[in-house]
C-alpha cells in the first residue's frame, strides 16, 4: 500500500497508525545511477527510541540509502514504510512533513538569517495583519533550544555560529517538526571532544523520547557508545543488522570488508629504483599534518583511508594546488618549493585528480584539445605557435593506446563515457613524460574494462620507472596494484604496510582506528 | 565482423573524415537571410535594390568596423568566461588623449601649443598604449584580486569616461593633421578592422595563447591542474582587449577629425552583442573571431537596412534589442541540447 504524502499527514494526525513494529522500514531498495549499482536489494529497520548506526567503507550505499529515507533520491524499486504504511516521498521537504529529517554533512542553514529565522522558514508565526511575528518566533525558539539544552541566542546570526552550534540549530530545527526520525550523516566530523559529548547527550535525550536515529559514522569508538543497533553495507548490499553490545570491533571490520578479491590484477615485479620523491613533515593547516613518506622509481604506493582523511588534499598540496603551510618536498634529492601546479609540471609531476568533472575535463571541448593542455606548457609549441600536425598525430597514437573510444578527437569529451574521459585524463598527463605520477580515485565511477586498462596502464608506468602515488577508496584496488600502502586517518598517517604483509583488515584497522 | 568489432578495432577515424560544417555557418545564414529581407522589403516599399548598392554596403560596413575591432577583443574576452563593460569608455579616454597630441600648428587653440605637428605615429602609439595599460589594470584587478569581471572592468568604464572628461573639461579636442586624420579616411577603418580580426583569428586558433583562453573558459580548475598559470593569462587577455579598444579610439578620432569625451558611449555592449551574436557563449570555452566578424556584419546590415527602410530610429533600437536577447536565447538553448546527451 502506498499513499500521497498529504494523506499520510492527515493520518498521522487523526493517531490512527497502529503501533507498528518498526518505526521506519526500507524493503527490497534499488538503486542504479549510470553505470553503477549503488544499492542492490538493500533492507533497514529502525526502532522506536533507538540510535541505529550505519557502517561501510567509502561507496558501499550508506549515503544513498539515507537520501532515499529523507528523500532526496527516489528508489528504483522496493518500499519505505514509516509506522507500517508505505510511502512514496517526492521531495525532502516531503519527508520533512512526514516526520523524517536529515542533517546534512555540509550544513543547510542561510548565515545571513538569524537562529529563530532559519528554524521557522515558510512556518513563521504571522501577526493578524500578516508579518511576521517576531517576538513569538522568538519565544518559540527560546522553548524549543531550552528544551533540548542548547545554549544559544535564537536572535543571533547563524554566520556567527561555530559548525558545532550550527548543528545544534540544525538538530532544534528538526525537531521542531516534530519528527519522528532523525537521519545524522557524520555529525561529529568537525566536533571538538566536547562538542561530541554535547551532541551525544541531546542524542540520547531525544533517544529517550522516542525518537528513532539514524547515525552515519566512521569511527568505531562512536558507534559502542552511542548506537543501539548497526547494520552493515557493502558494495551496495546489505550485510546484516546487529545490536552493538554482541559484537566486537574486529566482527565489524570483517562485515565491512568481507570480500573476495575476484578481480585480477595485472601487478607485475618490476626492480625498484632510487627514491624519486621524499616527503617529510608536510602540513597543511588545519586538514592534515606531519606527513612524511618517499616513493621510489617504479614503485607503486598505494594511500588507502576513508573520506576526509586528507588523503586527497596531501596529494592537492604536493601539485601546488594549495601548497603546503609547512614540510619539505625532495625530488630527486633536491628540496622543491612547489607553489603552483605549473612548478609540478616543471618538475615532472603528474595529477590525476579526484573529481573529473570539476577539476579535470575540459567538457565543452574535444579530445585533442583536452588531450593536449598540459604539454602545450613546453613542448609542441614553436614561437608560440601550435604544432597542429605533431600534437595532432602524438594525441591520436596516445588515443590508440590507450584505446580510447571516440569516433574522432573532434569529439567533445563530454559526449564520451566515464572510462573513456578517463583515459584522456591519463592521456594528458603521459603526454608529459611524468616521472612522478598521482592518481585520485583513478578507477571511480567506470566501468569494469576500463578499470582493467587503467590497471594495465598504471602498471606499464611502473615499469618504466615511474613513481606512482595512488590513492584509492577500493580495497581491492590499493591490495592489488600496491607495493606499499599508507593508510591515513583524520589528516594524520597512521601507518605503512608492504605489500606481502597487507590485508583489509589491517588496512581498515589502521584507516578507522 | 559486426559493428561491434569494428569499433574496437579501429577505435580513431582517419583524420579526413574529420571536417564538420563550421558552427559560423548557421549564423552566416542568418545574415543571408536578413538581407534578403531587406531586398525583398527594399523593391516593395522603397522601389530599389538593398544589396546592389556599393556606397550602402561600404557605409555599412564602415559604421560598424569600429565596433568590430572592440569585439574582437571583448570575444576573447568573453571565452574566459568574462566581460569587459570597459570597451566603449576606454574608445572615449583614448580618443581625447590621442587627439591631443595629433592637433596640428595650424590650429589655434592647440590643448599642447608646444605639442604640435607630432609625426602620427605618436598620437596613435600613446593612444594603444593608454588602451593597453586600461586592461592590464582590467587583467590585474580581476587576476589578483579576484573581484568579478563585471565589476572591475564596470569601474574601469566609469573611470576612463570621467577621465576624458576631465582632460579637457568637456572640451572637443579638434583641428588634427591630415597625417592622423589619414587611417580614419576611406576604408581604411574597415582595412585595421580585418586586419585586427585576421590577427586574433589565428592567434585563437593556432597559438598556445588560443588553446589556453579556451581551456581557461572551459573549467578554470582544470586548467589551473593543467599547469596553465592563470593569473597571468587573464591579465593578457584583458590587456589585449584593452589595446583593441585604444586602436578603436584611436580610429575613432581619426574619422571624426575630432575627439570629444562622449565618444564611444555604449560601444561596449553593442560589441558584446557583436560576439554573442556570433555564436561566444557568454559561460565561456567557446567562440570564433569568424563568428564575431558575421556577428558585428549583421549589426551593421540591420541599422543600415533600417535606415534604407526610413524605419523610426526607436524602432529601430527595440528590433535591436529583440535581436540580441534571441542570440542568447538560442545560444542557451543550443547549451542545453548539448548536455542532454
Amino acid at each position: 500500500m502506498a499513499v500521497s504524502p498529504s494523506t499520510m499527514a492527515a493520518v498521522r494526525q487523526s493517531g490512527a497508525i497502529p503501533n507498528a513494529e518498526f518505526l521506519l522500514a526500507a524493503e527490497g531498495i534499488r538503486k542504479e545511477f549510470p553505470g553503477v549499482v549503488a544499492l542492490d536489494d538493500v533492507s533497514f529497520r529502525l526502532k522506536r527510541g533507538t540510535v541505529h548506526a550505519l557502517m561501510g567503507e567509502n561507496g558501499a550505499g550508506k549515503s544513498t540509502l539515507m537520501k532515499i529515507l529523507a528523500g532526496i533520491y527516489r528508489p528504483d524499486s522496493g518500499e519505505v514504510r514509516l509506522k507500517g504504511v508505505g510511502i512514496r516521498l517526492q521531495s525532502p521537504l516531503d519527508a520533512l512533513e512526514n516526520g523524517i529529517a536529515m542533517i546534512h554533512q555540509e550544513l543547510n542553514l542561510m548565515p545571513f538569517m538569524t537562529v529563530a529565522e532559519n528554524i521557522w522558514i515558510r512556518r513563521e508565526p504571522k501577526t493578524r495583519f500578516g508579518f511576521i511575528d517576531h517576538g513569538a518566533m522568538r519565544r518559540m525558539t527560546q522553548d524549543l533550544l531550552d528544551r533540548l539544552n542548547i545554549a544559544i541566542d535564537p536572535e543571533i546570526e547563524v554566520r556567527h555560529l561555530s559548525v558545532a552550534s550550527r548543528q545544534m540549530v540544525e538538530i532544534a530545527k528538526a525537531v521542531s517538526y516534530n519528527s519522528d526520525v532523525l537521519i545524522m550523516d557524520e555529525p561529529t566530523s568537525a566536533l571538538t571532544e566536547k562538542e561530541v559529548a554535547h551532541l551525544f547527550t541531546i542524542i540520547r535525550d531525544l533517544r529517550a523520547q522516542g525518537i528513532g536515529i539514524v547515525y552515519i559514522t566512521h569511527k568505531m569508538n562512536e558507534l559502542f557508545e552511542i548506537a543501539d543497533e548497526f547494520s552493515v553495507f557493502r558494495d551496495g548490499k546489505y550485510i546484516g543488522t546487529h545490536a552493538s553490545s554482541d559484537v566486537t570491533r574486529d566482527d565489524i571490520i570483517r562485515m565491512m570488508v568481507g570480500r573476495e578479491i575476484t578481480q585480477m590484477f595485472p601487478k607485475e615485479e618490476v626492480p625498484i629504483g632510487e627514491v624519486v620523491l621524499s616527503v617529510k613533515d608536510l602540513t597543511l593547516a588545519n586538514v592534515f599534518r606531519d606527513v612524511s613518506f618517499d616513493v621510489r622509481a617504479g614503485e607503486i604506493l598505494g594511500v588507502a583511508g576513508l573520506v576526509g582523511s586528507g588523503r586527497s588534499n596531501v596529494a592537492e598540496t604536493l601539485f601546488g594546488v594549495t601548497p603546503a603551510s609547512s614540510g619539505t618536498i625532495e625530488l630527486f634529492g633536491k628540496p622543491v618549493d612547489i607553489t603552483s601546479p605549473t612548478v609540478a609540471i616543471k618538475n615532472c609531476m603528474a595529477f590525476l585528480t579526484e573529481d573529473r568533472k570539476d577539476t579535470g575535463c575540459l567538457l565543452i571541448l574535444n579530445v585533442l584539445e583536452n588531450m593536449q593542455i598540459a604539454v602545450l606548457q613546453d613542448r609542441f609549441v614553436k614561437g608560440g605557435f601550435v604544432q597542429e600536425g605533431a600534437i595532432e598525430s602524438t594525441c591520436e597514437d596516445m588515443a590508440r593506446r590507450l584505446r580510447v573510444k571516440t569516433p574522432n578527437l573532434d569529439e567533445r569529451v563530454e559526449n564520451l563515457s566515464g572510462g573513456n574521459q578517463q583515459k584522456v585524463l591519463i592521456g594528458r598527463w603521459l603526454l608529459t613524460d611524468p616521472r612522478i605520477l598521482i592518481l585520485d580515485e583513478p578507477t571511480r565511477g567506470i566501468d569494469v574494462g576500463a578499470k582493467a586498462e587503467i590497471h594495465r596502464l598504471v602498471t606499464e608506468m611502473a615499469r618504466n620507472g615511474v613513481a606512482v602515488i595512488m590513492i584509492s577508496s577500493e580495497m581491492p584496488e590499493v591490495l592489488g596494484m600496491s607495493d606499499r600502502i599508507m593508510v591515513m586517518h583524520e589528516g594524520r598517517v597512521t601507518g605503512f604496510l608492504d605489500r606481502d604483509e597487507a590485508t583489509q583488515i589491517k588496512v581498515m584497522e589502521l584507516a578507522a582506528q | 565482423m559486426n559493428s561491434k568489432a569494428a569499433e574496437a578495432a579501429a577505435p580513431l577515424a582517419t583524420r579526413q573524415r574529420r571536417r564538420r560544417v563550421p558552427p559560423e555557418l548557421s549564423i552566416f545564414l542568418v545574415l543571408v537571410g536578413i538581407a534578403l529581407v531587406y531586398e525583398i522589403l527594399g523593391w516593395i516599399f522603397i522601389g530599389q535594390s538593398f544589396l546592389m548598392n556599393g556606397q550602402r554596403l561600404t557605409i555599412m560596413i564602415l559604421q560598424v568596423s569600429v565596433i568590430g575591432i572592440i569585439a574582437v577583443g571583448v570575444t576573447q574576452v568573453i571565452i574566459t568566461g568574462g566581460i569587459d563593460l570597459s570597451s566603449g569608455s576606454v574608445v572615449g579616454m583614448t580618443a581625447m588623449i590621442a587627439a591631443s597630441l595629433a592637433q596640428s600648428s595650424t590650429w589655434p587653440r592647440a590643448l599642447y601649443p608646444s605639442l604640435t605637428d607630432l609625426p602620427f605615429i605618436i598620437p596613435i602609439g600613446v593612444g594603444l598604449l593608454i588602451g593597453l595599460l586600461a586592461g592590464f589594470i582590467n587583467g590585474q584587478l580581476i587576476a589578483r584580486t579576484k573581484i568579478p569581471p563585471f565589476i572591475a572592468t564596470l569601474g574601469m568604464m566609469v573611470s576612463a569616461r570621467g577621465i576624458s572628461k576631465w582632460y579637457t573639461k568637456g572640451q572637443p579636442v579638434s583641428g588634427l593633421t591630415d597625417q592622423f586624420n589619414f587611417i580614419g579616411t576611406g576604408i581604411w577603418p574597415v582595412i585595421v578592422f580585418l586586419v585586427v580580426a585576421l590577427i586574433f583569428h589565428i592567434a585563437l586558433r593556432y597559438t598556445r595563447y588560443g588553446k589556453f583562453t579556451y581551456a581557461i573558459g572551459a573549467n578554470v580548475q582544470a586548467a589551473r591542474v593543467s599547469g596553465i598559470n592563470i593569473e597571468a593569462h587573464l591579465i593578457k587577455v584583458y590587456a589585449i582587449a584593452g589595446l583593441l579598444a585604444g586602436l578603436a579610439g584611436v580610429v575613432t578620432a581619426a574619422r571624426a577629425q575630432t575627439a570629444q569625451a562622449g565618444m564611444g558611449v555604449m560601444y561596449e555592449l553593442d560589441a558584446i552583442a557583436a560576439a554573442v551574436i556570433g555564436g561566444t557563449s557568454l559561460t565561456g570555452g567557446i567562440g570564433r573571431i569568424t563568428g564575431t566578424v558575421i556577428g558585428t556584419v549583421i549589426l551593421g546590415v540591420m541599422t543600415s537596412g533600417f535606415t534604407f527602410l526610413r524605419v523610426d530610429a526607436y524602432y529601430q533600437e527595440i528590433v535591436k534589442g529583440l535581436i540580441i536577447v534571441t542570440a542568447v536565447v538560442i545560444d542557451v538553448y543550443r547549451q542545453k541540447k548539448r548536455t542532454k546527451h
